[in-house]
């Protein structure tokens, strides 16, 4: 079995579905000759050609709309936007369209569409190339909303997006794409959807976190183990739509709930997670609530994107308020 | 200094205010019962659309918006398309969707508030209307790379608003379709007016048709008052798309008789002569005159014609009245093709509230 990088088990699982499904077409910027400026579609054109690969004109709003023309004739298109902060000349036709139209025309034409896109910052890059907008397509009832944070979940969960019959929003964390190797099977076997995932089992408090942070989470529970604080980590996994009632099983064991995201803090993912636990699991709180997450701030620029991003210390001083209310 | 391109824009007129042909006829022209079919649908529209303003003034259909004056362009682009084409309208293009199928109890159905009328029984894979305005133009360029990917000789027709034609969507999917060759014809209905801003007032260009130009596609525009020119041009544009030939804009000029929808009023904006002079270029009565002046057509034919349409629209009213309520699970079975988990409490909720309203 290979050791691969998130990016390269997103690659992995694009050919899988290229190889296996004519109706799948890849669409995006710089995607094909270029293989994506973060090389998750590197030697697909090559392998596939033009028309299954294809390298779209530079506007984001056309590249989401010609995907739902596409998908109304029965094609599975996976669009690439190239970076997140671009996502908003697409989301006309991603809310108004994608979200919609299976149940603007009752069933009668679905879109089977994957829009994915880097998500997040911490790699340095220049404005406009590092933001946590998932709130935006959250709010949106239509859309799934999926965020892997290894490269084994990547692979399946993207399969899993493919071969849904609805359009899903697939967000890649940046800073994962490279930072670590897994062992990944090209089984072409795709992972459940709609559901988050127990990275670590614990007794004091619930953590639950998606994406890149869930790597600075893990080391915030580790370092915290030596405090005798014992984290049970939950990667949300899913965004939209959230898996509460895992979420509120793990409450009702630890008592305690800290929710920790890159995003900016207002009406973020994390506060429909809390408002969630405060309806249905609030007795079973023995301390506030607690988000840890980015600043109500705009993005700065990258010399300053680590003190917005929650660092591991930052994580782990929430977590350890929280257990110690 | 020297000029490196150069451009035309072409204007076609076969069928003059007066119901004189001004040039020369394709075929379909030469066969009375082509024509005929023709102004059959387009006085169909008249009737159907006559009958929803009324409906909606006496408060038994929604907001609604007309295409008064537009039946030519609509009929004319629908003749002239394949059944197994794909059509992108906007919200007022009915001659088009009912020339292919769509029926007139479905389009009151629609207006009515109810998504059951976007089921389309006839035209299975054409757009439901499309309010945002310009986005449609995307999907269209969409699915015609889905006919280009799979070789199919099939066309994409797009519509749009002259007012639409200021949006970014419609040039960037007119430029995407021109860069990859696509089956794509898409009609700009200019009737004059996006509510109340007139076409002056939108571009300073002098035609919209030469939009195309930038796009590296043909432009061309045409009366759209006359349903010979409309269709003439449409079927050659849509028989180079069809070999490969790339995509056209068509720009049918013609004028909006009504209000922008029943919830205008265009009496506070748009000058009472103007609408006056339109009227004496409407597209039914040249047809009319023409059919009537070459012996296809009479008195009692159209007021038999008349009370046919009359029927067809009595009927379509009564059974979309007779339709019964949406079910309020209806606003869960189709968000997705498997409702998730956390919906369900919101659709039991909902279906409590509703069983217990009143």
């Amino acid at each position: 079995m290979a050791k691969l990088t998130l990016v390269e088990a997103i690659n992995l699982a694009l050919a899988h579905a290229l190889q296996n499904d004519p109706d799948v077409v890849l669409m995006g910027e710089d995607i094909g000759r270029n293989g994506g400026v973060f090389r998750a579609t590197a030697g697909l054109q090559q392998r596939f050609g033009a028309l299954r690969v294809q390298d779209s004109v530079l506007a984001e709003g056309v590249i989401a709309g010609m995907a739902v023309g596409m998908a109304a004739q029965g094609l599975k298109p996976v669009a690439e936007i190239q970076f997140m902060g671009f996502i908003y000349p697409a989301l006309d036709q991603i809310c108004n369209h994608m979200a919609r139209m299976r149940n603007r025309t009752r069933g009668r034409i679905t879109l089977p569409i994957v829009v994915r896109m880097p998500h997040g910052g911490g790699i340095h890059a220049p404005e406009h190339h590092s933001e946590s907008l998932e709130s935006l397509l959250c709010h949106h009832a239509g859309l799934r909303v999926l965020c892997p944070s290894t490269p084994a979940r990547a692979y399946g969960l993207l399969l899993a997006a493919i071969r849904n019959p609805d359009p899903v929003i697939f967000l890649e964390p940046t800073r994962l794409y490279r930072l670590a190797r897994q062992e990944v099977e090209d089984d072409g076997v795709a992972a459940d959807l709609d559901c988050c995932h127990l990275l670590r089992e614990g007794q004091d408090v619930t953590v639950v976190c998606w994406g890149a942070a869930t790597h600075d989470v893990l080391q915030a529970a580790h370092a915290l183990e030596s405090e005798s604080i014992d984290c049970e980590v939950i990667d949300l996994s899913s965004l939209s739509p959230i898996d509460h009632n895992s979420i509120l099983d793990s409450v009702a064991r630890t008592g305690r709930l800290v929710i920790v995201h890159e995003a900016a803090r207002n009406c973020g993912v994390g506060a429909e997670i809390a408002a969630t636990v405060a309806e249905r699991g609030l007795y079973h709180l023995h301390a506030p609530i607690r988000r840890v997450t980015g600043y109500d701030t705009v993005m700065p620029y990258f010399r300053l994107e680590h003190d917005y991003i929650p660092s591991v210390t930052r994580i782990a001083d929430g977590i350890r308020e929280t257990v110690q209310a | 200094m020297h000029s490196v391109a150069n451009f035309d824009i072409h204007y076609r007129q076969l069928l003059d205010a007066a119901g004189m042909p001004t040039g020369e006829w394709p075929g379909f022209g030469r066969d009375p019962a082509q024509l005929l079919a023709m102004y059959r649908m387009m006085t169909l529209c008249r009737v159907f659309d006559t009958k929803a303003i009324n409906l909606q003034r006496t408060g038994r259909l929604g907001t609604y918006a007309p295409c008064t004056g537009q039946e030519a362009t609509h009929v004319g682009v629908g003749a002239a398309m394949q059944a197994d084409d794909v059509l992108f309208p906007v919200y007022r293009e009915y001659g088009t969707q009912l020339w292919r199928g769509v029926t007139l109890a479905g389009i009151y159905t629609y207006w009515n508030g109810d998504e059951r009328g976007t089921w389309f029984d006839g035209p299975r894979q054409d757009f439901p209307w499309c309010v945002p305005i310009a986005s449609q133009m995307p999907h269209a360029a969409g699915a015609a790379m889905a006919f280009k990917v799979r070789g199919q000789a099939r066309c994409a027709v797009a519509y749009i608003g002259d007012g639409g034609t200021s949006q970014g969507a419609f040039y960037e999917a007119l430029n995407a379709a021109g860069a990859q060759t696509l089956p794509l014809v898409a009609v700009v209905v200019n009737n004059g007016w996006a509510i109340s801003v007139p076409v002056a007032e939108q571009t300073a260009a002098r035609t919209l048709a030469q939009k195309a130009i930038a796009a590296g596609i043909a432009g061309i525009q045409v009366d759209g008052n006359d349903i010979i020119a409309v269709r003439a041009v449409m079927e050659e544009a849509l028989a180079r798309a069809r070999n490969g030939g790339g995509p056209t804009l068509v720009e049918a000029l013609t004028y909006r008789l009504s209000d922008h929808t029943t919830a205008d009023d265009a009496t506070r904006y748009r000058p009472a002569g103007e609408l006056e002079a339109a009227w004496q270029r409407e597209p039914l009565l040249r047809t009319r005159h023409y059919l009537q002046a070459h012996g296809h057509w009479s008195d009692t034919q159209e007021a038999a014609l008349r009370a046919d349409c009359q029927a067809q629209v009595d009927a379509a009213v009564s059974a979309y009245q007779a339709l019964p309520a949406a079910s309020t699970d209806s606003m869960f079975e189709h968000l997705f093709a498997q409702l998730p988990h956390e919906l369900q409490a919101q659709q039991a909720s909902a279906r409590h509230y509703a069983a217990h309203k009143g």
